[in-house]
């Protein structure tokens, strides 16, 4: 089992490492970093220029070859290059990162742990009306993208605090700016900012895979070890919970990286409209801006946050479900 | 393991247990209600044993399940279900918890899926303890191991810790059935609990069950589609037919002396194993009617010799039969006829004429060789990962296989599960050179990469018809598409093509017209015939045959076993016939090769192998068929294989089946040796001049059947 | 795993006399009557496929009866409520929201339409051949599939969008269809292993017939449910994906106009000005609403397993029974219920892929690994 989950990680980072090369390649052919000093005034020197971009490792004058092994020799150890202002990509991505993370797990955990009880729920009472009700809102929201979900919520909000006349729900940015107080106040102002942007992304996340709990819970009751629990004694409700739903979030684990997948491009919407400065509106701004290398830098990221929830997927998979383990 | 015991009549006490009175169970359908049981009486007695027998849809496992209580809700239950006195019908979940695991428990048929794949076979039947007895874990779990112990499950205390995917299928059902007696129950429901499982495990699983009924005192109702396994083994039969019970009586006397014409074509439809076979069966015409629409009056009249215009009046009722024991009860208003004009089902259903080959007269050491394999072997790497695969070991499928077939003869192939049949076939299918040993099809050796006309004419020569009819034919293309698609491929033009699929519809017994059809249009027996249809499109001298008949019921196999037997002798073709059946290989083979590990232990004519058996295993294969005849079925030795077949990644030395072999078991150490080290080959033990062949080292024969 | 099934319903195929099959079967509708027949049962496919016409004529006869080009500026009217004149209002510079809402859903519908063709076309073939071939064509494909996982096809047409700017819309089409293929080629490719496994593929082979042919004749016939059905959400998830991207100015480039394009520049005046902003967001979840609901319901309908869209509870039914119960595909269990490899890159353990199809529907991912092989030698 170790040792399968070994391989898979060595795989996981072959791709991280493919991922990342073709990203650098692929924005190296397509940004013009060059014209970022086009529209400066007074216009710099061509050489001036020219230096620059080589000194941030850019200048598309350089052989490619030589600029991706450059790049690569720091980023193995740790280097991502700068970024067109000429400041450490580094050093910008770890505040950023924080920001990000901090909005993708409470979301996705949130969203999949909701998405789990409520497809369950509904699954035990099909066509119940509140299975009716579910199923109708999930398909509304898995057609709203998010960020309409999201600047519809800021519409909403905007609303509700007109109408009240106070801010109950602030969306702007990920924290007060200089904000003063103890932890206390601190960390509710950063949980109240957090809310809106958690719905928009946590709401798509419950309506898409409430579905898939919903459908392999149906699955797995009409399953014969169902049957076989009830043959015994046991009564309805305890044969679903303790013989169905750990069977029915077997298949669950193995969407989870797919559900992170999908978070982490939501999120590049809710970073970008409810203004946080996360790794998503860093690298929309960079892809604006002509900025190579923090792009790749991003790539980077998300090639591994969504390889490390396909491994989690795979431990957890390997966790629930004892053939698995057999297998490997 | 030897296990002959009679059945221990005296336990059958008379107080009923279990009551069933005009049980109907309906389920509502878009296209209308389904009418699945319709007025069902049962009457169990304490340690006795019900057989209750019929054909898919009958209704006899919707039967048991009402009688637990766990039909779906949307079913709708009428009658009276009394336990004991007590009516189980109306209770509430919670009421019928109480009973279910404790007082009736069941035992279901496909093992894998009845267990909950996440828990340990020792978790789920302490479970089945803590529901009902309560007390610590560590009490249940000593339970369950001696539960485990109980049904002859080796190394209990170490097998308990198991996850059911580790389980073989033999050893599923013994836990299966173990998790049933767990609270001593009064009434145990095996529904089909054998089906799904080799006659050897199946024999296996049978004598557990015995023992459980035993030790339990319970009284245990054994539904089946297999009248011989029931012939055996229950005290009183009850043939379910569209619903209804028709028929009801002890074992024997139904045997005896069948009073309802449906029973009688069941019985008759049955291939023997104990019979030879120059006689066709008889086929019960037409297929079971719709429970969404049924006519009124007797639902067998449209398939019933003796059916006269008042049949089609009025359900006959279940009433006592004329001249037979008192309590053997049947449903058909010409009981009496039966009696004046005999049992026979020969002299009841019009049977065709047996059909003579040409080729019959002609010495079978004069006739071609059509395949002749020596020494096959096959086998499949063991990968591991699943981007990078690795190999990390083999598995030997096929590991010494000899096959002879002449033309104008059936060779029937025998074998387990795993023995290896299927990827022999595949290997000659795939016309590829063998890994090792030889093919020789039709007179060439597939020795080396053979060129694209050689290809093309072995493949219009040689044809296969699959197992099941449904999945071997293409569901997206009409019948005539089918069947034409061998001769396209051999290059045939359109325009014979076109003529010639009509013609071999009426060949195998389908209407021309239908062709424009898709496949679930058709029944299941009529979809088999498309599939013999499609493999005689290129006038094959070979048909290779994969276990045709074993999706279908008996009735419907019947019709098809004759067809078969019909186009072998107009059409002068050969067979190689696979079968896990012997009753089915005895009917329709010439030879018989079987099959063990991958290996052929026993070949020669199957009168020959099967009258005088010379391998253990053969011997246990034959003696594990149960005989629809249920003195005769009592009166026989029953060899009682222990343990499942070693696994076939393991390359085997010496005698492959020494591991479970009774005459290994009762050699002397010296005489052992001999089986562990030395392959044992396939030389004439047999009677002087029989050209029978068997691969044992201390051969004896032994008659079984 | 074997449902609950009354053996009643176990050989329902067997279950009639010849004689009455034979009328029964005479008169069966054929299979497209009887899916459109099914469809038409279903409330929610109907709405959907009637909205998704009425969305085309908008798309498509309106620019033709409204008075504005959706470029015309009307400086007599800026920023004016929807009125008799400027049917839903104009923008603040003066264009019409009407003309402008119809060209960009028109933009939408043509990107989603073509999308979706050349995604299924490309998953189709090389999910079939992944699936068939196994061995290195199937490693290779499935690399190639886990490696666009990772890299997600929008950050793929971000970094790709400054060059987009000169080929227009088109090349918008190509890039997404060229990204948006891997999950529907993984079920493509899951359904192929399972059909590759049914008998009717060997007998194929031991006739004689190639592995093309082979592929489409017998193959690909049989995922044609699946792909009708992946087609259809596909059009209304390329949509969505389309305006996601010209939300942010990577798709869709001006001067032309598409839904993602008009929400992304009027959200501001979505409080103000609400008639700026919600033409264009209604027309968008309305059709990829109308989409799913349209693909759900083909899916009930083109699986002879569903009973869904009729009336009552549907009663569940599988294996042998799903085969022989009279429905039209054995094999059209489609929605995602295969046993595709799982979504965590290059997994191979027998779960489900989600996928466009599935997430709204009553599709089932399968919960059981591979069942282990009795004869397992025999199919190693």
């Amino acid at each position: 089992m170790a040792r399968f989950l070994a391989r898979r990680l060595v795989y996981y980072v072959a791709l991280v490492f493919i991922a990342t090369s073709l990203t650098y390649f692929l924005a190296s052919a397509t940004l013009n970093p060059r014209s970022v000093y086009a529209d400066r005034n007074p216009r710099p020197s061509s050489e001036v220029v020219d230096a620059k971009l080589s000194s941030i490792g850019v200048n598309d004058k350089d052989p490619l070859g030589e600029r991706y092994v450059h790049w690569l020799g720091g980023a193995v150890t740790g280097d991502l290059g700068q970024t067109i202002q000429d400041k450490p990509v580094t050093q910008e991505f770890g505040p950023r990162l924080g920001v990000s993370l901090r909005l993708l797990l409470v979301g996705s955990v949130l969203g999949i742990v909701l998405a789990v009880v409520v497809g369950t729920w509904n699954a035990i009472r099909q066509y119940a009306f509140s299975d009716r009700v579910s199923s109708v809102l999930a398909f509304v929201l898995i057609s709203t993208p998010v960020f309409l979900t999201a600047v519809l919520l800021k519409i909403g909000a905007t609303k509700l605090n007109d109408v009240l006349g106070y801010q109950v729900i602030t969306f702007t940015g990920e924290a007060t700016p200089n904000l003063t107080g103890g932890f206390g106040t601190i960390a509710w102002d950063r949980i109240a900012h957090l809310l809106l942007p958690t719905i928009s992304i946590g709401i798509g996340l419950i309506a898409v895979y409430s579905r898939y709990q919903r459908a392999t819970m149906l699955d797995v009751l009409q399953a014969d070890y169902i049957r076989t629990a009830r043959a015994k004694g046991l009564r309805r409700r305890p044969a679903i919970f303790k013989h169905g739903l750990r069977t029915a979030l077997i298949p669950m684990t193995t969407l989870f990286a797919f559900a992170f997948l999908g978070v982490l491009t939501g999120a590049t919407f809710t970073e970008k409209i409810f203004a946080w400065n996360g790794l998503g509106a860093w690298f929309i701004d960079a892809v604006q801006t002509n900025d190579i290398n923090i792009v790749v830098a991003y790539t980077l990221y998300s090639a591994i946050v969504v390889l490390l929830a396909g491994f989690v997927s795979d431990v957890l998979n390997a966790v629930l479900d004892p053939r698995v383990r057999a297998q490997k | 393991m030897t296990l002959t015991e009679p059945v221990d009549r005296t336990r059958a006490s008379s107080d009923p247990v279990l009551e069933v009175r005009d049980l109907t169970v309906t389920f509502p359908t878009p296209d209308g209600d389904v009418r699945a049981v319709r007025g069902v009486d049962l009457t169990l007695r304490r340690g006795e044993v019900l057989g209750i027998v019929g054909e898919s849809g009958s209704g006899k496992s919707v039967t048991s399940l009402a009688v637990l209580g766990l039909l779906p809700s949307t079913a709708k239950v009428t009658g009276s279900i009394r336990l004991d006195g007590d009516e189980l019908l109306g209770r509430g979940d919670k009421a019928m918890s109480a009973i279910r695991g404790r007082r009736i428990a069941m035992v279901f048929q496909d093992p894998l899926s009845a267990f909950t794949p996440v828990y340990t076979v020792g978790q789920q039947i302490a479970e089945t303890v803590l529901i009902h007895r309560g007390g610590s874990k560590a009490q249940a779990r000593d339970r369950a191991i001696e539960l485990l112990g109980l049904v002859g499950i080796p190394e209990p205390e170490r097998r308990v810790d198991s996850f059911p995917h580790e389980f073989s299928g033999g050893m599923r059902q013994r836990a299966m059935i173990a998790m049933a007696i767990a609270n001593d129950p009064d009434v145990i429901l095996a529904d089909e609990p054998t089906t799904a499982l080799d006659v050897t495990i199946q024999a296996q699983v049978i004598s557990v069950l015995r023992t459980a009924q035993r030790e339990t005192g319970a009284a245990l109702v054994f539904v089946s589609h297999d009248l011989g396994v029931i012939a055996g083994f229950a005290d009183r039969i009850a043939v379910m037919y569209a619903g209804r019970v028709v028929e009801t009586a002890t074992a024997d006397d139904l045997f005896a002396h069948p009073r309802m014409p449906y029973t009688v074509g069941l019985i008759g439809a049955l291939p023997r194993l104990d019979q030879r076979s120059d006689q066709p069966l008889v086929p019960i015409p037409g297929t079971p009617p719709s429970l969404l629409s049924l006519a009124p009056g007797c639902p067998f009249a449209a398939r019933c010799p003796l059916v006269t215009a008042e049949c089609r009046v009025d359900e006959p009722a279940l009433v006592q039969a004329p001249a037979v024991e008192a309590g053997h009860r049947a449903a058909c208003l010409h009981a009496d006829r039966l009696v004046g004009e005999g049992t026979d089902p020969e002299d009841v259903y019009d049977l065709p004429p047996a059909p003579t080959s040409a080729l019959a007269a002609v010495p079978r050491a004069s006739r071609d060789r059509v395949l002749h394999v020596d020494g096959l072997v096959k086998t499949f790497p063991l990968t591991k990962g699943s981007v990078f695969k690795r190999r990390v070991g083999s598995v030997w499928a096929v590991d010494g296989v000899d096959l002879d077939v002449r033309e104008g003869e059936t060779l029937g192939l025998v074998g387990e599960s795993g023995s290896g049949k299927s990827t022999t076939l595949h290997e000659i299918m795939d016309l590829r050179v063998p890994e090792a040993g030889t093919i020789e099809l039709l007179g060439t050796a597939l020795d080396r990469k053979l060129d694209g006309s050689t290809v093309k004419r072995l493949r219009g020569a040689v044809s296969m018809v699959f197992q099941d009819p449904m999945a071997s034919l293409d569901p997206r293309q009409p019948v005539s598409d089918i069947i034409a698609e061998p001769l396209l491929a051999i290059g045939r033009p359109r325009d014979e093509v076109s003529r010639r699929v009509p013609e071999l519809m009426r060949l195998v017994g389908l209407e021309a017209a239908a062709a424009t059809r898709y496949p679930h249009e058709f029944s299941g027996g009529q979809r088999q015939r498309i599939s013999i249809a499609r493999a005689l499109a290129a006038d094959p001298k070979l048909i290779v045959l994969d276990e045709p008949v074993s999706a279908l019921d008996v009735s419907i196999q019947a019709g098809v076993l004759n067809l078969l037997a019909e186009l072998k002798a107009e059409l002068d073709l050969s067979y190689l016939f696979v079968s896990h059946d012997l009753s089915v290989i005895r009917h329709v083979a010439d030879r018989v090769t079987v099959m063990y590990l991958g290996r052929t232990v026993e070949t020669g004519p199957v009168d020959e192998v099967f009258e005088h058996p010379l391998h253990p295993y053969t011997q246990a294969l034959l003696s594990a068929v149960p005989v629809p005849d249920p003195a005769k079925e009592r009166a026989r030795e029953h060899i009682v294989l222990p343990g499942d077949p070693p696994t076939p990644t393991v390359k085997q030395t010496g005698c492959r089946f020494r591991s479970r072999c009774p005459l290994y078991a009762m050699l002397p150490e010296a005489q052992r040796s001999r089986c562990e080290d030395e392959v044992p080959t396939m030389l004439p033990h047999g009677r002087d001049g029989a050209d029978h062949t068997a691969a044992c080292h201390f051969a004896r024969e032994k008659q079984l059947v | 795993m074997t449902r609950f099934t009354p053996d009643l319903l176990e050989g329902p195929s067997d279950a009639v006399a010849p004689e009455s099959r034979e009328e029964a079967v005479a008169t069966t509708p054929n299979r497209l009557v009887l899916t459109f027949r099914r469809l038409f049962a279903n409330r929610g496919a109907t709405v959907g496929l009637v909205v998704i016409v009425l969305l085309f004529v908008f798309a498509f006869v309106g620019p033709l009866v409204s008075p504005y080009a959706y470029n015309y500026i009307d400086y007599t009217a800026l920023s004016s409520p929807p009125s008799g004149a400027h049917w839903f209002g104009t923008n603040n510079i003066g264009q019409d929201v009407f003309a402008q809402t119809a060209r960009g859903l028109q933009k939408s519908l043509l990107i989603g339409l073509l999308v979706a063709l050349f995604s299924t076309v490309i998953a189709g073939m090389l999910g079939a051949m992944a699936g068939y071939f196994g061995g290195w064509v199937d490693r290779a494909v499935m690399v190639f599939v886990d490696l666009l996982l990772v890299l997600p096809s929008f950050l793929i047409i971000a970094i790709l969008s400054p060059r987009l700017k000169q080929y227009g819309w088109l090349i918008l089409v190509a890039l997404l269809a060229l990204f948006g293929w891997m999950i529907t080629a993984r079920v493509v490719r899951s359904l192929t292993l399972s059909i590759k496994e049914r008998e009717f593929i060997r007998a194929a082979r031991y006739m004689g017939i190639g592995h093309f042919t082979i592929i489409v004749r017998h193959i690909l016939p049989n995922v044609a449910s699946f792909l009708v059905i992946d087609a259809t959400i596909a059009i209304g998830a390329a949509v969505l994906t389309e305006s996601g991207l010209s939300y942010f100015g990577f798709g869709v480039q001006p001067p032309d106009v598409s839904l993602g394009t008009l929400i992304a520049q009027n959200q501001s005046a979505a409080t103000t000005k609400p008639w700026l902003f919600f033409f264009a967001a209604g027309a968008l979840i309305v059709f990829a609403l109308a989409s799913n609901l349209l693909g759900d319901g083909l899916r009930d309908a083109l699986d002879p397993t569903s009973t869904a869209g009729r009336t009552g509870r549907r009663r569940r039914t599988r294996g042998r029974t799903a085969e022989s119960s009279g429905g039209a595909a054995p094999l059209g269990r489609t929605g995602g219920v295969s046993e595709a490899a799982s979504p965590a890159p290059g997994a191979d353990v027998g779960s489900p892929a989600p996928t466009r199809t599935s997430p709204a529907s009553d599709a089932r991912p399968t919960s059981a690994p591979p069942r282990t092989n009795d004869e397992k030698g025999e199919r190693a």
